[in-house]
């Protein structure tokens, strides 16, 4: 990428600034989704199945109907059946007959909406529901998924209980029976994951092999936690139509992403629809492009003809808002005397929920070939459908289980084996271009862009003081142990081939056009500093519009996954290439030469030879209205996505319009990653614990925003330290009813439970596939700091204590007492 | 909560007895609603004969007239009737304070308490903190300053703890300061960088 260099001055970039967003979040103004308000405006409200699985019988809505100021009721025979897709290639996407809908009448969960009332006020809404006459016929039900595999075990779909990959390329996966036999379960015992036949699986390199060759071979079952996404803002959205437009204010991640996800949900062209989604609570994966229930809204609204808000209870919120999900895992994992993983047999089986596959477990394979670099692997798994609230990718999907499961995992090779726990984290910490499974069709691995993992571990260690800490003598004060931790962390931090837009007003200002959602990550505006480095212009000089489709906003990515940082920055730069290379133009065709004759700084394009003579930008602005064509926007190249298009012919002159698709090269899979060091003290009378020391360090190339990166580092270290310290689903499985469903009954970490120190560093080698740089960082300090809590309790408390996550106050004492104490036995995670 | 407020009935109103008696019964049909056909999740019902009242409320230094439920709770009437959509309803359970207000210089969740029960008292939200002139308040110019919060969804809520707890120990620790606002919760989890937004602003305000 080197020709780029001189084109990219990282002024601005590297920087911490005051977003743009900030000041109305901290003065009441911001409008969140549910702080719109319009004339005439009338509230939802949902009921949800009290039934894990069952059948709507008889339904009779005439006495609700009847409540005044009912408007409105819609059932699920009113929805409009979902839509093909298709993406950015032009792949047409068939809709699945499996796949969620905002409404049913065979509910799959408790909680699952059935009906959606639209009335004056909620009061009467909730009258509504309550006078709804309904009868169900209750269902075979499943709560976990190896009750699901036993043999004769309840399916949770009556087409069946797993998900099976698609029989031909293009063609989509199957939910299918899949059944494990009594000797498969016999052969396991109680709490070791039975191998009966998987789903789908991979490998790579002599599984067997390797084992068989090993110093030390482990064979270790963990099971990790379901955890609610739990966003504090819950699913709202407010809907109205005008002239047969939609018009939608809802809480998403992305902007432009979720104009064609609402367009499929309700058969719709995208160009009949606005989103509106200036600011969200929130998302951490749950609200990737809104979510389903954000069409009960626009149906209702269009059925009462009236506005309609629907702002979802904290207890639908943890009904419909998704979670992240468990998985149960088995790893034979066998080591070199140097704590070399050199072969490892993974199998996991996954709580699915009742709908969409998840990737989580194949994902997990996938990080996991990444992360720990096993010279031998083989990967099998298998999605179980269970009666259980529907799952969505959660920060580090499947990376966080890949690290909760195979860091302790390290760290007990290196107590049997003698080692260092770093040592053996270091020496199988990827580096270079790392291969990543699973293979491709010729077997051949695919390969990272680049990790400096062990730079991390290096510098982490350092800051963390981890050899003083691992040689002093063992604390002992009264009942307080100490344990300390080690573990890295990875996820996917990029894509490409995205748009970007921005207008040089005859103002001289930079107005930029983004598709990025605004979720808190501060990408929508840290990217665009890229583009203020680029064409040398001050920040404040420039405007960022975002949050509405109405605006004329450049196709982004989905700001999720960690994408938006890389993705978008590549954007901007592609972007202000084309805005710099219009104004050499404009500048040779009104002041003479040939563009090369020109350059651009200070807000002006200036002959090189003889600075006086040039436009400023606002001249040149205005001389772009004047030529018209691909200068002020009334040409667009065709290579932008059409929505980009659209943006671009509404804002046809009002200035030079810069506009293009990223197509800057990259070879590789776009990671980050991350070396997380963590200290514990643990009172053994009461089993309470606490995370006293916590360093993060991460690998995510060059920093865009330092404040924003620290919060990622901090805020996402502590989403993983929630699943091993407080988030927890119970079950009335009699029943298969949730009893978590509060904060209180599964309560995010609180400010109290955040680490007496904590400090966090970044190796800053800039990503060599990028040309800026920069990778994600939200998603890989979830797994490390995950991993590396597991791992400090199990160096305070000894080994194979802990069979799942979270580690609570009661699992600590049944490990330290286990004669005194019932344990919970069984691989569920659901206890 | 004042009892000569709260346990007075009004006519074809409830007192706070009833209301939260009514809360709980919603709470007991949810937990039981598994075990019989019908609704669950319905949430608390009309209460027929119930009627709203004209009562005045001091916000944010103004009077405001306004039509109030007996059963309404604050954050209600300052979201849906008074425009005030800074305090967020995050869990309408007293369990996140992102609904967090003043009144009279208490923090309160606002989703927690009776509008009736805070007549005459002086109720302060987020609007209320900068200057008309649009200078902000010192404790929110630390949090910019320092880029705190990331969705900001519990900004409004925290603030507003902050302020509170700084009237009673001006010049915290940064511990003393997490003890003060530890009723408020922040799912981004980006405690770290709050707090230390928070102490530059109760530094800022020490400084004025």
């Amino acid at each position: 990428m080197a020709e780029n260099d001189a084109l990219f001055t990282p002024k601005l970039t590297g920087r911490d600034y005051v977003t743009p967003d900030l000041r109305a979040k901290l003065t009441g103004k911001a409008r969140f989704a549910a702080d719109f308000r319009a004339e005439g405006m009338l509230v939802c409200k949902l009921l949800k199945s009290p039934l894990p699985h069952a059948r709507v019988t008889h339904l009779d809505l005439r006495a609700a109907l009847a409540i005044p100021g009912v408007r409105a009721i819609l059932t699920a025979d009113e929805l409009p059946p979902p839509a093909d897709s298709v993406s950015d290639s032009g792949a047409v996407i068939k809709a699945s007959p499996w796949a969620e809908r905002a409404l049913t009448m065979e509910p799959l969960y408790q909680g699952e909406p059935i009906l959606a009332v639209a009335a004056i006020d909620e009061a009467t809404a909730n009258a509504a529901i309550e006078a709804v006459d309904i009868a169900y016929e209750a269902l075979p039900f499943v709560i976990d998924p190896l009750d699901s595999l036993r043999p004769g075990g309840a399916n949770a779909r009556t087409e069946g209980n797993v998900w099976l990959p698609s029989a031909k390329p293009g063609e989509l996966p199957q939910i299918g029976e899949l059944k494990w036999t009594a000797a498969e379960f016999g052969a396991a015992g109680q709490n070791r994951l039975p191998l009966g036949k998987a789903a789908d699986q991979w490998s790579y390199g002599e599984v067997e092999a390797s084992l068989s060759q090993a110093a030390l071979v482990l064979d270790e079952t963990f099971v990790t936690p379901n955890v609610s996404h739990q966003a504090l803002e819950t699913r709202s959205a407010l809907a109205w139509w005008e002239n047969g437009k939609l018009h939608l204010a809802v809480g998403s991640q992305s902007t432009s992403q979720t104009v064609p996800a609402i367009a499929k949900w309700l058969n719709m062209d995208v160009n009949d629809i606005t989103v509106i989604s200036e600011y969200t609570g929130g998302g951490f994966g749950g609200k990737g492009t809104a979510s389903v229930a954000a069409i009960i809204p626009a149906l209702l609204a269009k059925k009462a003809h009236a506005p309609v808000m629907l702002r979802a209870s904290r207890e639908d919120e943890q009904s419909i808002g998704r979670a992240r999900p468990s998985l149960i895992g088995r790893m034979r994992a066998g080591f070199a005397k140097d704590g070399r993983l050199l072969g490892l047999d993974m199998f996991v089986v996954m709580d699915n929920g009742p709908y969409e596959e998840q990737n989580d477990a194949r994902t997990s394979g996938r990080i996991t070939s990444l992360l720990y670099q096993p010279q031998a692997m083989r990967w099998r798994g298998v999605a179980v459908l269970t009666n259980t609230p529907t799952r969505g990718p959660q920060t580090a999907p499947g990376g966080l289980q890949a690290s909760a499961l195979l860091g302790p995992v390290l760290a007990k090779a290196a107590r049997r084996l003698g080692l260092d726990p770093l040592a053996v984290c270091r020496i199988n910490a990827p580096e270079g271009r790392p291969p990543v499974g699973p293979p491709k069709p010729d077997g051949s691995l695919n390969a990272a862009t680049s990790a400096f993992v062990k730079q991390a571990l290096d510098r982490g260690a350092a800051t963390f003081r981890w050899q003083t800490r691992r040689s002093r003598p063992v604390p002992v004060r009264g009942s307080v142990r100490h344990g300390i931790g080690v573990a890295t962390g990875c996820y996917v931090a990029g894509t490409v081939g995205f748009d970007g837009l921005f207008v040089i007003t005859p103002q001289g200002r930079l107005r930029i056009h983004t598709g990025i959602g605004n979720l808190g990550t501060e990408s929508f505006s840290d990217a665009q500093r890229v583009a203020a480095d680029t064409l040398d212009m001050p920040w404040e000089a420039c405007e960022i519009v975002w949050g509405n489709t109405g605006r004329h906003l450049a196709w982004s990515c989905v700001s999720g996954g960690s994408q938006t940082i890389h993705a978008m920055s590549r954007a901007a730069l592609a972007t202000s290439l084309d805005a710099r290379a219009k104004l050499k133009e404009i500048a040779a065709k009104t002041l003479g030469g040939t563009p090369e004759d020109y350059v651009v700084g200070g807000q002006r394009v200036f002959r090189r030879d003889s600075g006086d003579q040039g436009l400023s930008f606002a001249d040149a602005a205005q001389r772009a209205i004047e030529l018209g064509g691909i200068y002020d926007g009334h040409q667009c190249p065709a290579e932008v996505n059409k929505a980009t298009q659209a943006a671009v012919a509404a804002l046809a002159g009002q200035g030079l319009v810069a506009v293009a698709r990223d197509t800057f090269p990259r070879d590789g899979q776009t990671y980050s990653y991350v070396a997380a060091f963590a200290e514990v003290e643990v009172d053994i009378e009461t089993g309470k614990y606490r995370v006293t020391d916590l360093h993060a360090e991460a690998d995510a190339g060059i920093v865009v925003h330092p404040r924003a990166f620290a919060g990622q580092l901090a805020g996402r270290s502590m989403l993983g330290i929630g699943h091993v310290a407080t988030q927890k689903w119970f079950y009335d499985k009699e029943h298969g009813i949730p009893m978590s469903r509060r904060f209180y009954q599964s309560r995010p970490p609180s400010i109290l439970c955040f680490p007496e120190q904590f400090t966090w560093g970044s190796v800053g080698i800039p990503d060599p596939q990028t040309p800026i740089g920069a990778r994600g960082i939200g998603e890989p300090p979830t797994g490390a700091a995950c991993a590396a809590v597991l791992c400090a309790l199990n160096d305070a408390l000894g080994d194979d204590k802990f069979l799942r996550a979270p580690v609570m106050a009661d699992a600590v004492l049944a490990a330290i007492e286990p004669e005194s104490r019932q344990t919970a036995v069984g691989l569920s995670a659901n206890v | 909560m004042h009892a000569s407020l709260i346990d007075t009935i009004r006519p074809g109103g409830m007192t706070r007895r009833q209301f939260i008696k009514s809360v709980i019964a919603v709470g007991a049909v949810s937990s039981s609603g598994f075990l019989f056909s019908g609704p669950a999740d319905a949430g608390p019902s009309t209460s027929p004969g119930t009627v709203e009242r004209l009562i005045t409320l001091n916000v944010n230094g103004q009077r405001r007239r306004v039509d109030v439920l007996p059963q309404e709770t604050l954050a209600q009437t300052l979201r849906n009737k008074l425009g005030l959509t800074g305090l967020k309803v995050g869990c309408d359970r007293g369990e996140c304070g992102s609904c967090t207000v003043l009144v009279d210089t208490v923090p309160q969740y606002a989703c927690s308490l009776l509008t009736h029960s805070v007549r005459g008292k002086a109720i302060l939200t987020v609007e209320g903190l900068a200057r008309a002139d649009g200078k902000l308040h010192p404790l929110q110019q630390g949090v910019l300053d320092e880029q705190g919060f990331q969705c900001g969804y519990c900004a409004p809520g925290f603030l507003m703890a902050t302020l509170g707890f700084l009237a009673t120990n001006p010049n915290p620790t940064r511990q003393e300061l997490a003890h003060g606002v530890s009723g408020n919760l922040c799912r981004c989890q980006d405690y770290d960088k709050i707090l230390t937004a928070l102490m530059r602003g109760a530094e800022n305000m020490r400084k004025e």
